[in-house]
């Protein structure tokens, strides 16, 4: 019983993730201007952290963990590392 | 998921209940990211998935594997306190950002600077003169 509801609870979960990976891919692929691009890219590096926790619980290893833990870290220092290039590049132009 | 075959009911519904909470507010945030209208209500949308949604989803892996493995497993608390300390400090600089370029190319959606230095020192005068007659 636990089984099955863990079971169709982790799969509706990552399906759930992965419709909002595909709704920050579309903002990404859209989005008028760069900022909007790089909001998107940030949502997309939470969505990823995510669906890795939750394959964690589906294989039930503790391996997952270090993956999720690299992927916010990289989210953090990319996402301000873009948001200040857009100021100083347009300062410098 | 044969290894989840020892856990308890009462945690499956807990674990199933965290999970899709989590992933359900991290679709709203994204789903928001495409349909408002403009970047500065844009910037709000995702922080949904930072909050909740990353703290329900959290929460139910450190309740999974604390019974699974019968010992409380907090290393999630990790990245559940990494996200909280850096989701504002990005969000911010990438609108600080946004509002520089905005300016900059003279965007009249947003309020330029001499706008916003004008309106504060009116605040400041308007405050001032009802200090003057208050104490008069």
């Amino acid at each position: 019983m636990s089984v099955t509801i863990l079971f169709w609870s982790v799969t509706l979960a990552q399906l759930f993730l992965a419709a909002a990976a595909l709704c920050c891919g579309v903002r990404l692929f859209k989005g008028p201007r760069a900022q909007d691009r790089v909001l998107a890219l940030d949502a997309l590096y939470v969505c990823a952290m995510l669906l890795l926790i939750t394959f964690g619980i589906r294989t039930g290893s503790t391996l997952y963990f270090e993956g999720a833990l690299v992927i916010s870290l990289l989210g953090f220092v990319s996402t301000s590392a873009l948001a200040k290039f857009l100021m100083r590049g347009e300062v410098i132009e | 998921m044969s290894h989840a075959a020892e856990l308890p009911l009462w945690a499956a519904l807990i674990v199933a209940f965290l999970l899709l909470l989590g992933s359900g507010l991290t679709l709203l945030g994204t789903i928001g990211l495409v349909r408002l209208d403009s970047f500065y209500k844009r910037v709000h949308s995702p922080t949904l998935g930072t909050t909740w949604g990353t703290g329900g989803i959290l929460l139910a892996s450190m309740l999974f594997f604390s019974v699974i493995e019968s010992r409380p497993v907090l290393h999630e608390l990790l990245i559940a306190v990494f996200v909280t300390v850096t989701t504002p400090v990005t969000l911010m600089l990438l609108a600080r950002a946004a509002l520089f370029r905005d300016r900059t190319e003279k965007n009249p959606e947003v309020p330029t600077f001499t706008a916003v230095a004008e309106r504060s020192s009116e605040v400041v005068a308007r405050g001032v003169n009802n200090g003057g007659t208050a104490e008069g």
